[in-house]
């Protein structure tokens, strides 16, 4: 199937192939798609050949980072005496990303099939599924399917009737963007403001309650039951381009393009061809212009550099950007860039915890600089002083927030500096003439 | 167990520390300040402010040297070109929104933003934007926040958290909107709760007492120890011109470590009375110190002499007075203990008194009734002591009384001898606290006409009494006590020095 | 592409009770009340009872429309906290209302990718059909709230507008008054 549009024949849909289906959502449905299989294999499974099978998959976290999914996993200490958690990082909170919502609100049981496989595979028996607060919907689904597998002994005490037990539950945020970065989650979940912690400790040794606990993105929680019954060579088999990257990948599409949404494609696939042909290229007539191609955090890339891009991990890191969260934000012909970065850097200056100062002050900092410009206030001093004030922003900070900020908006500058000057010099560029009110 | 040493190499600076220890306090080993404002030694890491960012060689990034344990091998560089960028950087962001108000802020000449400013950080500012503002909260007790100026550090939090174990303190908001907040219904009353006072590095949270009062520049410092409890912190008087304007904490890690409970710093206008005895008197008359000396020597001569001591009286008024009358009596004034439940054995203590400890050691005898059975023929010798509670009758039945002290006594209506002595701001000596720790105060400010230090006046009387005491300073005659007082045994004036020692009284739970 | 309501219709979603609600705050969680029993359950999922502050915090918002000084002190005292601390979390998530709200509470989302297609247009025409006239204003009636919000994660979906807790996708400034018409 497919959501909102059919899948592509293009595509290669292995988490999305149930998406719009409303019965995928059912237990007995979504075993008779062979559903919970991969659980009552693992459950039967020592952790660490749990753990070799991912590993050699190739699995690298789908929440942004790219952490190969195994090796995280093989961090935690088994038979160490203590409680070990699992964290399944539902906050789907990074513009431009809306997958997990899908995989959550389709097929939340290849969701609770991940998490409990995850969970048994660190040594964990309890897992937290974080969802942030606004997905009112993906909660209801999830829960629902949760009391579906908790009735059927799914989850719960002896799982599968495997004598072990596997919790899983839903913790809902609350509205807070930073809680989507691990510890700042794992401090959500404990009760507290969503400060992200200072590492070391990192959270395999001290993370939930003070617990070794690994936390994992949804997707890449979903993938695992598809690569415990197909295989490791299965998984390490889609691939086209580098082989440090695997497997199938949701992309959300949003922004100036004629059919937005999820699109799965194997690592790799030529992002002219996927922006063209599956996602049915720019609105009529217009043009594409930019396009942030890993979630709002990362540097943006003109339409040239991003017809070139192979897309996998390595493939945006070529043409400095990242794959990210595989959020895609596509600028068209008719958007100011300025207006458009401003808007990005004023959602980070929203969402700072407020704990490091280059955070707390320089997003806002930026925020007002750029809104200075785009109001046609701005100096060409201002382009340094942002530049300088990135600079202070990157690489200082607990966690990568103001990172985050800052790499969208010298990226673009980089890339769009006329739309910046001619704003500064008081003409406007005729390209973006049409975004109206600046 | 000891940890094994760490050798890491800091400014050029070869030094070896415990393994587990920060950057940034090995650097103090090595005689290197690294500039921070979230990071206080009593409190739990925050690891927020990212002013203390120093270069690790082989590190990619720069390191919060807070947070940051020291490796082997290690070279350190904290005024390299990358750290000097980083920590401008930080201070430049902690002054765009500041107001700039030094002129006006109790803090300024105190403050770390001014001093950090001055050192590292630009001399201009490339901020044009507004300035966020928001309105001035007295968050009870003595404490008042100014949220503009506030770079929400959270020592404050982390102190009312972790040492106070009273979260009455939050931070409120995030992002930039983000300030200091508590709940609506709870003030800052916890008893030592001013101390977030003195933890702000800047001037955002500020004493209602010292309000507008003295600029820091203007005051004088003296070492010396809380007068206000048996608790004996260590503080440093702060005066000026002559006036006792606050107290604040010093650091002793075996006392009070940084802190100095709310009723203890806020008790210092005594020091400060004006109602003070200032003249050696005879029979209401005026005399000269050698005469007052000599009629109190003559009243007492071969008398039974009742001896009302203060218990904040220091160990050498305490020794010199026994010396010449035999021990006497004292009276503790008594409240609720406080504690610092985050610190180990800190408390406001029950006995509000500074020498209780010192008295009992030297033989005195603590009461509540100090005239009780004082026999007609008596000679009653009242030495600091304000006989709250006694009344006058009942003075007079003495066949004479003797007023050493700052102050003439209400119950007293017909001294037949007074000679004023200096308060303990006024003069030097020692307290020995509840533990038996002895630790040495210092003159702060100038005692007011011809009173005289405490030791100075007894041990002239002693000497007339027939008991020679011929010392010219303080630390002589704490000397010839710890010979003559067996608790005090071993420990001089000079190696008790401002830190303090344990006396021997103290393990041997000795009673003179 | 779907048009209107989420796929789900929202059905799945407790209608979640806003509104104005200025009378004296009446206790939540009072012994034997099916909130505490609701909570009292919860808290054994963690090994803190700190943990149940979030969840405790939406139970409240559910109930109240918002989050009230003296919830947080219930709050604080039923999870023993203080209401210090409460108030620092209460204020760190944006969902929690600290001030009483539009008994609609429309949030539009204006980030990047919204704001790409046309989610400031969105946002005057609840304005003006509300007749909340201003951001973060309640309507005269008391009905709506409407505020920007940051990204709702449904981009592909743009522009997302979550009235309550549920999401209506793909909203255009011509579809606001039906939206509105819908809402009682």
């Amino acid at each position: 199937m497919g959501y909102p549009h059919k899948s592509h024949p293009r595509e290669t849909p292995v988490l999305s192939k149930h998406f719009g289906d409303p019965k995928a959502r059912e237990l007995e449905t979504w075993k008779s798609f062979g559903g919970y299989r991969a659980l009552q294999q693992a459950l039967a499974m020592e952790p660490t050949a749990i753990q070799d099978v991912v590993k050699a998959s190739g699995l690298r976290g789908r929440g942004g980072a790219g952490f190969p999914t195994g090796l995280k996993w093989s961090f935690m200490k088994l038979g160490d005496g203590k409680p070990h958690y699992l964290c399944c990082n539902a906050d789907e909170s990074e513009p431009g990303t809306f997958k997990d919502r899908e995989i959550m609100r389709w097929t939340p049981h290849a969701l609770i099939e991940g998490c409990a496989i995850g969970a048994h595979a660190i040594g964990a028996e309890t897992c937290f599924i974080y969802i942030r607060g606004e997905f009112s919907e993906p909660i209801a689904v999830m829960e629902r399917a949760l009391a579906e597998a908790r009735a059927a002994g799914i989850i719960g005490k002896n799982a599968m009737g495997s004598g072990k037990t596997v919790d899983v539950w839903v913790h809902k945020g609350a509205g807070a963007y930073i809680c989507g970065e691990e510890t700042a989650l794992m401090n959500s979940i404990e009760g507290k403001r969503g400060n992200p912690r200072i590492k070391p400790p990192f959270p395999a040794v001290a993370g939930l309650f003070g617990m070794p606990t690994t936390i994992n993105n949804v997707e890449t929680l979903a993938a695992v039951p598809h690569i415990l019954n197909n295989g490791a060579e299965w998984y390490k088999a889609m691939c086209t381009a580098s082989p440090k990257s695997t497997g199938s990948k949701l992309f959300s599409v949003c922004g100036n393009v004629a059919r937005p949404g999820n699109y799965e494609v194997v690592m790799g696939f030529p992002f002219k061809e996927f922006l063209y042909d599956l996602c049915g290229g720019p609105p009529p007539g217009r043009k594409f212009k930019a396009i942030i191609p890993g979630g709002s955090s990362v540097p943006v890339i003109t339409i040239e550099e991003a017809e070139q891009v192979k897309m996998d991990y390595e493939g945006f890191l070529e043409y400095g950007t990242m794959l990210g969260s595989g959020g895609v934000i596509i600028f068209d012909d008719a958007q100011s860039m300025p207006r458009q970065l401003a808007r990005l850097a004023r959602f980070y200056a929203h969402e700072s915890c407020a704990q490091c100062t280059q955070c707390r002050e320089g997003t806002a900092w930026m925020t007002k600089i750029l809104e200075r410009i785009v109001a046609g206030q701005g100096t060409f001093e201002d382009l340094d002083t942002i530049f300088e004030l990135a600079e202070n922003m990157t690489g200082k900070t607990i966690c990568v927030l103001s990172d985050s900020c800052a790499a969208p908006v010298t990226s673009g500058i980089q890339r769009f500096r006329h739309e910046f000057e001619a704003l500064i010099s008081g003409k406007r560029s005729s390209s973006v003439a049409v975004a109206g009110a600046l | 167990m000891t940890a094994p040493m760490v050798n890491l190499t800091i400014e050029g600076r070869a030094v070896a520390v415990p393994a587990g220890t920060t950057i940034l306090e090995a650097a103090k080993v090595a005689g290197v300040l690294v500039p921070h404002y979230c990071y206080h030694p009593g409190l739990p890491v925050a690891g927020v402010c990212r002013m203390c960012l120093v270069e690790v060689e082989k590190m990619p990034k720069l390191a919060p040297s807070c947070a940051t344990t020291v490796g082997e091998g290690q070279v350190v560089h904290v005024y390299s070109e990358k750290a000097l960028e980083a920590r401008k950087g930080v201070l430049e962001l902690l002054l765009i929104n500041h107001p700039l108000d030094c002129p006006i802020c109790d803090q300024s000449g105190e403050c770390e933003l001014q001093d950090y400013t001055f050192a590292e950080g630009r001399a201009d500012s490339r901020y044009r934007e507004p300035k966020r503002f928001n309105p001035v909260e007295d968050f009870g007790g003595d404490v008042m926040y100014v949220p503009n100026r506030c770079i929400l550090c959270t020592r404050c939090v982390r102190f009312m958290d972790d040492l106070a174990h009273d979260e009455a303190l939050c931070v409120q908001e995030r992002g930039d909107r983000a300030s200091i907040g508590k709940a609506t219904e709870k003030d800052l009353t916890h008893p030592w709760a001013a101390n977030v006072v003195d933890l702000c590095p800047v001037g955002a949270l500020l004493s209602k007492d010292f309000l507008n009062k003295a600029r820091a520049w203007e005051l004088d410092r003296t070492a010396s120890v809380c007068p206000n409890c048996a608790q004996g912190c260590n503080t440093i008087v702060e005066t000026r011109d002559n006036v006792v304007m606050r107290f604040k904490p010093r650091t002793n890690t075996e006392v009070n470590q940084y802190f100095l409970c709310d009723e203890g710093r806020l008790d210092y206008r005594w020091l400060n009375r004006a109602d003070r005895a200032t003249q050696p008197m005879i029979d209401g008359v005026l005399a000269d110190w050698e005469e007052a000396i000599h009629a109190a020597a003559r009243l007492a001569k071969g008398a039974t002499v009742r001896l009302v001591a203060n218990a904040s009286l220091s160990n050498e008024a305490l020794y010199l007075l026994k010396r010449a009358f035999g021990p006497g009596v004292i009276t503790v004034r008594t409240g609720a203990e406080a504690p610092l439940p985050g610190a180990s054995d800190l408390a406001l203590r029950a006995d509000r008194a500074a020498n209780a400890t010192g008295a009992e050691w030297m033989g005195y005898r603590r009461v509540s009734a100090p005239l009780e059975g004082l026999g007609a023929g008596d000679v009653l010798v009242i030495a600091d002591h304000d006989l709250t509670g006694v009344s006058a009758e009942a003075v007079s039945r003495a066949k004479a009384v003797i007023v050493i002290g700052t102050q003439v006594p209400a119950a007293v209506t017909a001294p037949n001898v007074v000679l004023p002595i200096a308060n303990m701001a006024e003069e030097e000596g020692t307290f020995t606290n509840l533990r038996g720790r002895v630790q040495r105060f210092l003159q702060a400010k100038a005692a007011p006409g011809m009173a005289r230090p405490s030791w100075f006046v007894l041990a002239d009387l002693a000497t007339q009494l027939g008991q020679p005491a011929v010392h010219f300073t303080a630390g002589a005659v704490f000397d010839a006590l710890a010979k003559a007082e067996g608790a005090f045994a071993g420990l001089s004036y000079d190696t008790v020095a401002l830190k303090g020692k344990l006396a021997a009284g103290a393990t041997a739970g000795a009673r003179a | 592409m779907s048009h209107g309501p989420s796929a789900s219709g929202g059905a799945l979603v407790a209608a979640a009770p806003h509104g104005h609600d200025h009378a004296p705050y009446t206790p939540v969680f009072t012994a034997g009340s099916a909130r505490r029993a609701e909570l009292d359950a919860l808290i054994t999922r963690y090994p803190t009872k700190m943990a149940a502050l979030l969840p405790a915090l939406w139970m409240v918002q559910e109930e109240r429309g918002w989050i009230a000084p003296e919830a947080m002190s219930e709050v604080a005292s039923v999870l023993d906290l203080t209401a210090a601390y409460v108030k620092g979390v209460v204020t760190f998530y944006t969902m929690y209302h600290q001030h009483p709200v539009g008994r609609h509470f429309i949030q539009v989302c204006t980030t990047s990718p919204c704001l790409c297609a046309g989610a400031d247009k969105v946002v005057d025409s609840f304005l003006e059909h509300t007749g909340c006239k201003e951001l973060g204003v309640t309507s005269p009636d008391g009905k709506f709230t409407v505020i920007e919000v940051e990204c709702l994660g449904a981009c592909g979906f743009a522009t997302p507008v979550q009235i309550n807790a549920d999401y209506v996708e793909n909203v255009t400034p011509e579809k606001v008054p039906a939206i509105l018409a819908g809402l009682k």
